[in-house]
């Protein structure tokens, strides 16, 4: 096993064993944060196959993960009225199943990505950053204006969507799903580096030329993944508004959208499981100086910094010491 | 006379007031290699780029194979069997020989790009990539990061990257530029079996290597071509003398 495998390994039975360590000790707090950074990792997950493999600085990935939250909150809502999405031409029910829900949010925010990387990826550099970013602000606002699903309040949900054979009430269960669709989406992305796509992927990011020169176009590649990158995005959104039981606007804000990069940037850019590492940073983080202070903030924006500065590679990069 | 494979037909391109390329038509016939030259400036890259589709010409066409590629765009032309390599490598340095030796292979199969299986576990890809690389030299440094290579190594990647596309056509921009006395004469050994593959449109400056391998050459100054012929006759050629050559010409 390379060293990256072996710290990618620690850290994938770190965060198992972690929950179960708290399930013993009867701390379902401590789960609940276990299942806060699994959920928060597969967001990261989804950008770093667009940032990390295709090199595209995606500031709008909040978009597909509000869409993710939206499709939940407004499945669930509509089970938990019994009032049908609509009746006519044919009918649409809500429901609260997970695995319908996952898939509406996968397809719809991986629709959302066609779209908005058709016209952003026709732009690169600092203009394909403000357009992500534009195209984030439009659905934040879009939700906020919104009345028939909460506008700025957001939407609660009663109980949890369900998934056959689970107690998904129960936060180990609840946990166990989040962390093995996070190892789902781990496997795909190796998969992905590993293919002819992601060579193709990779080798446009560093020499756009010398892909057109062989016969393939990086526009179609960047578009592809960011399709992709985009629907593990979304389905984290889902699973983060089924751990709040609530969607809001701020799913869609572009601190949500710096909050992933974040992720990506601390565990380190191109790493496979550098978006674990940077959420589990982040959330504890979160958890220690924000008791502390509420400008807990300020500390993780000089940690980024230092990251940026002196160590490119991230966390991961930090502990492999730039071995691969 | 066979069929020539490329023809250049009055193309012209124009930047600003500078016209970089002025209604220039070659060909490059089955088998030949066909050496542009011309001072600093001249316009061979724009016109290489013209070719190969990185640049879309004000006028003029560029046929390969009897079928007009103007308007194809340059992976549609890579696709169509234009193999370019650039005077200034354009490789993915973070990848390893193999690897940027693979990427041709695969853009050459064509077709749908995989994306679960492993790209090295195909043996296809694999088994023509390292053809190329042995063809040109690079076997013992295909596990090497293409950064770590040195600048002729860099060269002759560009050159194996060309062959795993089986093209119709070599474009090459000055490939010896750069390259040692040794490396000069390796590439020009490689260039002189190549045109067995496919015809050569050779780009260089250094003119022992251009009198020993072309068959014919073609002079661009300030956009145009000024003369096309057998070595000998350009070394001859008192217009060629006086705008390029001198007395640099080898006898
Ligand atoms: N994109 C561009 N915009 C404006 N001018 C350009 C552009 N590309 C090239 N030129 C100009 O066109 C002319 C021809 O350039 P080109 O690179 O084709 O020359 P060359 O013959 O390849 O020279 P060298 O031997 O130095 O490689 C030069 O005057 C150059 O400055
Ligand atoms: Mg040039």
């Amino acid at each position: 096993m390379t060293r990256e495998g072996i710290v990618n390994a620690v850290i994938a039975l770190g965060l198992l064993l972690v929950p179960l360590w708290a399930l013993w000790a009867n701390e379902p707090f401590t789960i609940t944060l276990a299942t806060k950074v699994a959920i928060l990792a597969l967001a990261g997950v989804g950008l770093n196959l667009a940032l990390g493999l295709g090199g595209l600085v995606s500031l709008g990935h909040a978009v597909f993960f509000g869409i993710g939250g939206y499709a939940m909150g407004i499945l669930a809502q509509h089970a938990q009225t019994f009032d049908p999405i609509m009746e006519a031409p044919f009918l649409i029910e809500g429901t609260k199943s997970m695995p319908v829900i996952w898939l509406v949010a996968v397809v719809s925010s991986a629709l959302a990505a066609l779209a908005i990387g058709a016209l952003s990826l026709r732009t690169s550099g600092v203009y394909f950053i403000m357009i992500t970013l534009a195209f984030g602000q439009m659905f934040y606002y879009f939700a906020i204006s919104w009345p028939a699903y909460g506008g700025e309040d957001g939407l609660s949900i009663y109980v949890r969507n369900e998934f056959p054979g689970l107690n998904t009430l129960n936060p180990i269960e609840f946990f166990g799903i989040t962390y093995v669709l996070l190892l789902a989406a781990l496997f795909l992305s190796a998969r992905i580096a590993a293919s002819p796509f992601g060579l193709a992927l990779t080798s446009a990011r560093q020499s756009p030329q010398r892909v057109e020169t062989v016969g393939l176009r990086p526009f179609r590649l960047r578009l592809t993944v960011f399709v992709i990158s985009g629907a593990i995005t979304g389905l984290a959104g889902a699973l983060f508004a089924d751990l709040n039981r609530f969607v809001s606007p701020t799913m869609f804000s572009w601190q949500m959208s710096g909050e992933i990069m974040i992720f990506v940037i601390l565990g380190g850019v191109a790493r496979l499981f550098g978006p674990v590492a940077g959420a589990a940073l982040f959330i504890l983080l979160e958890h220690w100086l924000g008791g502390v202070s509420e400008y807990w903030l300020i500390w993780v924006g000089a940690l980024l910094l230092a990251v940026v500065l002196f160590a490119p590679g991230g966390l991961i990069g930090l502990v492999t010491r730039g071995q691969k | 006379m066979s069929a020539p494979v490329l023809q250049i037909d009055g193309v012209t391109k124009r930047f600003g007031a500078l016209v970089a390329s002025d209604g220039v038509t070659l060909d490059l016939r089955p088998g030949e290699i066909h050496a542009l030259i011309g001072p600093n400036g001249a316009g061979k890259s724009t016109l290489i780029a013209q070719i190969a589709g990185g640049l879309t010409p004000d006028a003029g066409r560029v046929v390969l194979d009897s079928a007009d590629v103007t308007a194809l765009d340059t992976a549609a032309r890579a696709q169509a069997g234009l193999a370019r390599t650039f005077q200034i490598s354009a490789l993915a340095m973070e990848h390893t020989v193999l690897q940027n030796a693979v990427l041709g292979a695969l853009g050459a199969r064509g077709g749908r790009l995989a994306l679960f299986r492993s790209v090295l576990d195909d043996s296809e890809l694999r088994e023509k990539a390292e053809a190329a690389l042995d063809r040109v030299g690079l076997s013992d440094a295909a596990g090497t990061v293409t950064a770590a290579l040195s600048h002729g190594q860099r060269r002759q990647l560009e050159v194996a990257v060309a062959l795993t596309l089986n093209p119709k056509v070599f474009l090459m921009d000055e490939p010896m530029a750069g390259l040692g006395m040794e490396g000069t004469a390796a590439m020009t050994t490689l260039l002189d079996s190549l045109r067995a593959e496919a015809p050569i449109l050779l780009v260089e400056h250094d003119m022992d290597a251009v009198f020993k391998l072309a068959d014919r050459i073609s002079v661009l100054v300030a956009g145009r071509i000024i003369a096309t012929g057998t070595p000998d006759a350009i070394r001859a050629d008192a217009g060629v003398r006086e705008a390029y050559l001198g007395d640099e010409a080898p006898a």
